[in-house]
């Protein structure tokens, strides 16, 4: 089946990844653990606040898992939503299943919810950090409509490992608020391609922020995941200063740079306005040897 | 932004069996809608949550439709609404009662 991650709402992406019937949710929609804030702003709340949480199996190992909805006010994190996904972090701490699944699609904080959302997001940061400490890899996956934006952008970064789509994106301001504060000579939000050259799966793929690119299917991604999951988690000290080093190497070789493209040509691609066009396989074999970073991986 | 809540009750169904489901999400232009059992003695609530102000009447004509298409009773019906059209409301009330009959085995 090649369904799409992209077009899925969050409860099919959960369906879709997990094996057949092994998904028990976690405060259900009919527990109605609803926004307290969003009620008092006269704005309608979703009986899941915009994440589903439980735990289930994926080829037969047993994981927790969070599933922002993109839909429901573009996935931002209030107060609840933001504590259901510290819940199942902090869960999996007690428990050890073999993973956290994080399936993303954010612009990260709730703004209705202010000081909660942003107190929510910096909780499920440290929970991210926790699960790793206590050994459970954490793993992200990233391909809907909204993208991982915000705060929850950078939590995602705390994860194990992040999946992409080449329609994933990833970033931190998103590309409207970039061009709200900066002006739209600096950047132009409604430049598709720009965009997809800034914050896209492939550019992050070749960044060395996402560790594996996968084509836009629930199949593709269900694979990367498992693969994911026994690849482990290396959290010693010798990858942490590896991953400060490759950071400040590209900040050296890449800090001058405006564009994407900027930065594939001195990555050493001869051509890098033809990256946009590969499919995900070409792209795969093109990009050999023409990252920033080469994923290493635990044996 | 104001919100409005509606509620309705249709007496008469016929006793209709399933499991809690929920379809759509609450996102512009749609909604979102659970059905749960509830013992009504036949009857089927309607709790509706809206963004869109003033359209009692017309969510009173398409609950109505609904009820008398299906006629499905000791169910609760609960929506969460960001301004769906009345078509968009009809086509997930189907879907939602399908789904909640369906995964009842």
């Amino acid at each position: 089946m090649t369904r799409s991650y992209y077009e899925s709402i969050a409860r099919a992406r959960i369906a879709g990844l997990l094996d057949a019937d092994s998904f028990h949710e976690w405060l259900s929609a009919a527990d109605r653990v609803t926004s307290p804030h969003l009620a008092i702003l006269e704005q309608p709340a979703a009986f899941d606040d915009g994440v589903i949480i439980g735990q289930g199996s994926i080829a037969g190992k047993q994981i927790f898992i969070a599933a922002q909805e993109g839909g429901f006010m573009g996935g931002a994190v209030g107060e609840v939503h933001g504590a259901k996904i510290v819940g199942v972090l902090e869960r999996a701490v007690r428990d050890h299943p073999a993973a956290v699944l994080l399936l993303l699609e954010t612009g990260g904080v709730r703004l209705q919810e202010a000081n909660a959302g942003l107190i929510a997001v910096s909780e499920v940061m440290r929970a991210i950090l926790s699960a790793r400490a206590a050994g459970v890899p954490v793993i992200v996956a990233i391909g809907g409509q909204y993208g991982c934006f915000g705060g929850m952008g950078i939590a995602s970064r705390c994860a194990t490992t992040i999946i992409m789509s080449e329609e994933g994106r990833l970033g931190l301001s998103g590309p409207e608020v970039i061009e709200t504060v900066r002006g739209v000579e600096e950047y132009d939000s409604r430049d598709r391609a720009l965009v997809w050259r800034t914050v896209g799966g492939k550019h992050r793929y070749l960044l060395g922020e996402c560790d594996v690119i996968v084509p836009d299917s629930m199949a593709a991604f269900q694979h990367a995941v498992t693969a994911s999951i026994n690849n482990g988690d290396d959290w010693s000290l010798e990858a942490l200063e590896r991953e400060h080093q490759l950071l400040s190497d590209r900040v050296k070789r890449f800090g001058e740079c405006k564009d994407g493209r900027d930065i594939w040509r001195k990555m050493g691609w001869p051509d890098p306005d033809a990256i946009a066009m590969m499919d995900n396989d070409e792209f795969l074999a093109a990009a050999q040897g023409r990252r920033a970073k080469q994923t290493v991986k635990v044996p | 932004m104001t919100m409005e809540n509606l509620k309705y009750r249709f007496d008469g169904g016929k006793p209709t069996q399933g499991v809690t489901s929920v379809v759509g999400v609450l996102g512009s232009g749609n909604l979102e809608v659970m059905v749960e059992p509830a013992a009504l003695g036949g009857a089927c609530e309607i709790e509706v949550s809206t963004a869109a102000n003033g359209f009692g009447t017309i969510w009173q004509a398409v609950m109505k439709d609904f009820f008398a298409r299906h006629r499905a009773g000791d169910i609760k019906i609960s929506v969460n609404d960001a301004g769906a059209t009345p078509a968009i409301v009809s086509l997930r009330l189907d879907q939602a009662i399908e789904t909640y009959k369906g995964k009842h085995k």
